[in-house]
């Protein structure tokens, strides 16, 4: 059963299409990558599943249940414009935004207490904001985000403003909250992190899905049976040893060692490439190349972008 | 319901623990008790007597001018240029000059000073002057009329016989016209009336309103820009609506101005009150309104007997009286809980559009454009105050204390004057329409406006954002 599923939704701005009929389903204690270019409607997307603004067509369902206001209590949102009150003290600030979020004013402040404390930053409770560092603010509000303990967490470009210090304790928190049975919608631009954290995507662009799945299996999908071969002992050129059907796409050298890489057609495999070279060269070594997200990312979106989306559903 | 008043006790204690709010709420009625006292400390002050020579060739005048508090008079009996020499020598004020005219009536006088004279001297002179020459002339007009009445009579020709008589006969004659007006109210009850109590109250409880809309409702539409440019507002419509945060922030400064208000008029009456305890000598003369402080036991009556025995006194204790008697001939109960609901009625219709404005930009700079339609039913509301209280019947101040935008100050002249309950009932009744309208439309831009940046919206942006869906 999924914990969030979104039907069939639009969205419209007067001309501008925001959403154009997209679905997904979102697993429960999954980590959930939602990707796109910028303007590709993610944000309208994390908003209407916000109940910020509604859609046009088609519904969302929270475990099954179509939204209602009660919901936001179940759903954490860290927008990617965020911000806090620059007047007003931290630990009033962080204990009004858990009390908007529906918890009572006893079992917000313990809560904080505890997030405060793990993140130990229990001395800034009674600072402004404003003397806090940008880095400082996002601690506090990724704690807001996660205080009431929604079954649902929303992270848009979580670790902007973060070094990398503290971009692995968030990363390891983020880990944590799954681990603790919630759900989390990671919307970024960070490919790398993408790989890292999430279990399923979908990617958007120009208001329609054009992809969505699991890592493994997209990148599984988007392979292009690509070897990267590394030999020795073999100065001549290798074009002329290779079977013809064989696509050499990129070949260096580097101390001795030489590093080709080759495209192979569907129907042979590392083996017969092995076969083809062993005669002339010495190997040292052989990897399939796998397409990173990011590849995947730009290859999708710029076939989608030609006008020829047909293209993606033959790879 | 429980987020509104979580997001109004936000707006409301982070307002009245800033330091500028406590600041303004000790230096308000400070100023405002100034402006009471102040003008009462300098009138009664000793001012620093100033010398005025008089150079009169008529002779007539030279000893009618009388020193006073502020000013001594000095007789020169020498001609014009030696007195000016004597002026500058002696660091005199200022050098009056009488000169002689061909028939004996002068009509002008000159005054030499080096610096402006006051009005207040120049007004004292030419009320002598005046009052001098109107003597001379009934003087030689009864010797003329007792020479025709009784030939071969001979008068002298400045008898103080005829002066005598003719100063009694001025005096006699002097007159103090007041005007009374009565409202004949339902059921035949006279009540004294002032159109000037009218007119004070009137004012002065549409400029509060005036002043609250403004200075309040910009404060919303600050805290709104605030909330945008922090970047906090999209964490918190994740909680609650917008529509809520909204109501929420205009209902919470709302709070924070009627608290303030209270605290002014509180502190201010302790500050007046704790003036008049320390100084009550002050307080005897001037305005009309410490008068009935001071005199509260004086009966009309007495103030009748005194002032036909001194023509020439003050008439101001009368006037006090009068006011005191003309506004309470205003209907107060009526009158407060207009007030009450004009001024937040007012403030909630204007405090929605201010917040919408405040959505729909990204910095204060920006507002300037969508302020002017707002502000201008409001300051046309002011400019129309005087026609208002000249014609508080006319159709133009009927139509204008209905419209929502311009009722809540023009209503408030209006109700001194007196309106019947249909028309007040009517008039509410259309602004509370006016405020759910204005809260609507505002609604409609502040849920889109919030969420939108760094985008130079214009009327045609507002408009499609009004007609935008869910």
């Amino acid at each position: 059963m999924a914990i969030l599923t979104v039907n069939n939704v639009s969205k419209h701005f007067a001309a501008l299409t925001a959403l154009n009929k997209v679905s997904i389903e979102i697993e429960p204690q999954s980590i959930f990558g939602l990707l796109g270019p910028n303007g590709a409607g993610k944000t309208t997307l994390i908003r209407i599943i916000n109940q910020i603004t509604g859609p046009d067509e088609g519904e969302v369902l929270l475990e099954n249940q179509k939204l209602k206001p009660d919901h936001v209590y179940s759903i954490g949102y860290l927008p990617e414009e965020r911000g806090l009150y620059k007047k007003m003290a931290v630990g009033e600030q962080a204990l009004y935004l858990a009390q908007l979020k529906g918890m009572s004013r006893h079992d917000a402040i313990q809560k904080l207490k505890f997030w405060f404390r793990k993140f130990e930053i229990e001395s800034w409770w009674n600072k402004k904001v404003e003397e806090l560092s940008k880095g400082m603010q996002q601690k506090v509000q990724f704690i807001v985000t996660v205080v009431h303990e929604p079954k649902l967490l929303i992270f848009d470009e979580p670790f902007s403003g973060f070094d990398p210090i503290n971009v692995n304790l968030l990363k390891d928190e983020i880990l944590e909250l799954r681990r603790k049975g919630s759900t989390i919608i990671f919307s970024t631009h960070n490919m790398a992190s993408v790989e890292e954290l999430c279990d399923n995507i979908a990617l958007i662009n120009k208001a329609n899905k054009v992809l969505d799945g699991s890592v493994k299996e997209i990148k599984k999908s988007h392979k292009t049976n690509t070897y990267e071969l590394h030999y020795k002992n073999f100065e001549g050129e290798l074009k002329s040893v290779l079977n013809e059907r064989f696509e050499l796409t990129d070949i260096r050298n580097e101390d001795g060692i030489h590093t080709a890489v080759v495209k192979l057609p569907k129907d042979a495999g590392p083996n017969d490439l092995l076969a083809n070279l062993m005669p002339h060269a010495s190997i040292t070594g052989l990897n399939e190349i796998i397409p990173s997200m990011n590849d995947i990312f730009i290859t999708t979106v710029n076939a989608f972008n030609q006008g020829d989306p047909n293209s993606l559903l033959a790879n | 319901m429980n987020k509104i008043f979580l997001i109004i006790r936000r707006e409301y204690l982070t307002r009245v623990r800033k330091r500028s709010f406590i600041v303004m709420t000790v230096l308000g009625p400070i100023l405002m008790a100034a402006i009471f006292v102040i003008p009462i400390y300098f009138a009664t002050m000793q001012d620093e007597k100033r010398v005025i020579h008089v150079v009169d060739e008529t002779g007539l005048f030279i000893t009618k001018f009388s020193n006073n508090d502020n000013y001594i008079f000095i007789p020169q009996y020498t001609d014009l240029e030696t007195a000016k020499k004597t002026l500058k020598q002696t660091e005199g004020y200022a050098l009056l000059y009488i000169p002689r005219t061909e028939l004996n009536v002068p009509s002008q006088a000159m005054l030499y000073s080096d610096k402006q004279p006051s009005l207040n001297l120049t007004g004292y002179i030419s009320g002598v002057m005046n009052r001098e020459i109107e003597k001379q002339k009934l003087a030689a007009e009864i010797r003329h009329q007792i020479r025709l009445s009784t030939p071969g009579y001979e008068v002298a020709a400045d008898s103080a016989a005829d002066n005598l008589m003719s100063e009694t006969i001025l005096k006699n004659i002097k007159t103090n016209v007041n005007i009374i007006t009565y409202k004949i109210e339902e059921g035949g009850i006279e009540k004294k009336s002032s159109t000037e109590a009218n007119m004070i109250v009137g004012m002065v409880a549409s400029l509060m309103i005036y002043m609250f809309i403004f200075m309040y409702g910009s404060l919303v539409m600050r805290g709104v820009i605030e909330e945008k440019t922090n970047r906090i507002v999209e964490v918190i419509v994740s909680s609650v609506k917008p529509f809520q945060l909204m109501l929420g922030k205009v209902i919470g400064v709302a709070l924070v101005g009627l608290t303030q208000f209270l605290l002014w008029v509180v502190f201010t009456a302790i500050l007046v009150g704790g003036f008049q305890q320390a100084f009550p000598e002050k307080f005897k003369m001037p305005s009309a309104q410490e008068k009935f402080v001071t005199n509260p036991q004086m009966q009309p009556q007495n103030i009748k007997t005194e002032t036909t025995a001194n023509l020439q006194a003050d008439t101001g204790n009368e006037t006090a009286n009068q006011i005191l008697e003309a506004v309470s001939s205003i209907n107060f109960p009526v009158m407060i809980i207009a007030f009450i609901f004009f001024f937040i009625g007012g403030y909630l219709l204007y405090g929605a559009l201010f917040a919408g404005i405040g959505s729909a930009v990204d910095n204060e700079a920006d507002t300037q454009q969508f302020m002017l339609p707002v502000t201008v039913p409001l300051i046309f509301a002011i400019v129309m105050m005087q026609y208002v209280i000249n014609n508080p019947e006319g159709p133009l101040s009927w139509w204008l204390s209905m419209i929502p935008f311009t009722s809540p100050v023009i209503m408030m002249i209006r109700i001194p004057f007196g309106v019947p309950y249909g028309q007040l009932a009517l008039s509410a009744g259309l602004l509370i329409a006016g405020f759910l309208a204005t809260t609507w439309v505002a609604a409609k831009i502040y849920r889109t406006g919030i969420l939108m940046y760094g985008k130079k919206v214009n009327y045609a942006e507002l408009w499609k954002w009004i007609r935008y869906k869910g």
